[in-house]
């Protein structure tokens, strides 16, 4: 019996269901697998609440539901509850996804009571030390104090774990420590090549034996504890040979705003060249949505080049992210890298056997996202050399 | 006869919410990053869990509003199914 499926695009264009609002780039940690443009610190000032708001209003009105709040830190931002508390009048789900930096008893007894329904909190290890290295911060004790409160105020527990090559080796750990906290939903989220994380690569990538051994492990906690603890294995994509389905294909369903206003499709997106976005302080949501040129740009099959144009597959992964085709050939328009099919595919072979190598010996320095540097790297592709 | 007894009283799961949406003109049912839509018979039922009412009462509930007939296999499968995936719970 088929009872429920995930929503899919209707013929045509369908709201946009999830909302992603980045309230403010702001962090007190320095994580180096960050997605945050690596240029944050050239980003304008961040939207009023009252602006927030008006945001909501509109894109509920369209039909948004899912409304992640994250960031940067979205409790660096001291009017976090007002706005919390007018998404779920609005009818919401309102999720805050959070490092716990800044969480006290106080904050989410005033964000339960605004009607906040679920806190992600990320972990970087289930050491305090690679925690505390991986964010340049010492925040593993006061995360551990977070999940506890995150526990006492009856919310699901659902804790997200960046991996990569530093940590990888820690699943077992990881996941231990998350079975002792109680949590229900683990998210061991392999890291995205983007932002600081794409200027770090050389570090973070993993080898194939680290991954394989780490699936093994998760394997084994999931035969073990069941539905108890769900446990969402993303694969880092450049091990596949066919692309991710990104974002449901731009503009389907997904819109994020940047914490200066700019609507984007994804939050990666700003940095794709030729893309005029829209930001919220000048247009409405619905005609940001519906009408303006850099949300149409990638919907629909004109914008594709071969082999996507021809592809049989192109309705199954719209071509991939065109983000990962912009930083790794120089052209959004190409297909995703990570698919055989693609000239470039050698972009994302070398890279993986860079890693297979040792990764990050002769590299550059791991970068930790910091304002300072966000000042100096130049904005756009930046780093990687592995062609 | 499946194994949900009809004297069982189902409730959204803790953490779930179900609510309409008229842009999708369906009931959806929302949890930690994600979302289901459902069908209107899932909805139908759904909407029906309330913790008070027993699977007798939602059978006859949706007999009555439908004007249908010999529902309870397909309510108890669904309940089943439900209970499964966590969408529902039961309520003593």
């Amino acid at each position: 019996m088929s009872v429920g499926s995930p929503p899919k695009m209707a013929p045509g264009v369908g709201p946009p269901l999830w909302l992603l609002l980045e309230l403010t780039y702001r962090c007190p940690l320095h994580c180096v697998f960050c997605y945050n443009p690596t240029d944050f610190a050239a980003v304008g000032a961040e939207l009023p609440a009252s602006e927030w708001i008006r945001v909501l209003r509109e894109a509920r009105a369209l039909g948004a539901v899912q409304l992640g709040l994250s960031g940067g830190e979205p409790l660096a931002r001291d009017d976090l509850e007002p706005i919390v508390a007018e998404a779920h009048a609005l009818g919401f789900y309102v999720n805050l996804i959070t490092s716990g930096v800044g969480m006290t008893e106080e904050r989410i007894g005033a964000l339960k009571h605004a009607g906040l329904d679920h806190i992600q909190l990320s972990f970087q290890d289930s050491t305090r030390e690679l925690n505390d290295f991986l964010s340049s911060t010492r925040t593993f004790e006061l995360k551990a104090k977070v999940a506890e409160l995150i526990r006492r105020y009856d919310y699901p527990m659902v804790l997200n774990v960046v991996l990569h090559r530093l940590n990888i080796d820690h699943v077992g750990e990881i996941l231990a420590m998350a079975e002792r906290m109680g949590a229900q939903y683990v998210e061991l989220a392999n890291t995205q090549y983007y932002g600081w994380a794409w200027l770090n690569r050389a570090h973070l990538l993993p080898s194939r034996a680290q991954l394989a051994r780490a699936e093994e492990v998760t394997r084994a906690f999931r035969e073990r504890l069941g539905a108890k603890m769900q446990i969402y294995f993303v694969v880092p994509d450049y091990f596949e040979t066919r692309p991710k389905a990104c974002m449901n294909g731009l503009g389907t369903v997904f819109l994020a705003i940047a914490p200066d206003g700019m609507a984007l499709p994804c939050h990666a997106a700003r940095m794709l060249p030729g893309l005029e976005f829209p930001n919220v302080r000048e247009h409405d949501v619905r005609s940001i949505w519906y009408d303006s040129a850099a949300f149409n740009h990638f919907r629909g099959e004109a914008w594709m080049k071969e082999p996507c144009r021809s592809c049989p597959e192109r309705q199954r992964d719209f071509g991939g992210c065109r983000c990962q085709a912009y930083l790794l050939t120089g052209d959004a328009a190409n297909a995703d890298p990570v698919c055989d099919l693609s000239p470039h595919h050698h972009l994302v072979t070398a890279a993986v056997a860079e890693a297979e190598r040792g990764g990050a010996a002769g590299a550059s320095a791991l970068l930790f996202r910091d304002h300072r540097i966000s000042i100096a790297v130049e904005p756009g592709r930046g780093a990687p050399s592995a062609r | 006869m499946s194994g949900v007894s009809a004297a069982a009283r189902p409730a959204i799961a803790h953490g779930m919410r179900l609510q309409w949406e008229p842009a999708q003109e369906a009931h959806v049912l929302l949890y930690p990053e994600g979302m289901v839509k459902l069908n209107g018979s899932a909805g139908a039922i759904m909407s029906r869990c309330d913790g008070v009412r027993t699977v007798a009462d939602i059978v006859a509930d949706l007999e009555r509003t439908y004007g249908a007939a010999d529902l309870t296999a397909d309510v108890a499968a669904f309940v089943e199914l439900a209970l499964e995936r966590r969408w529902l719970e039961l309520r003593e």
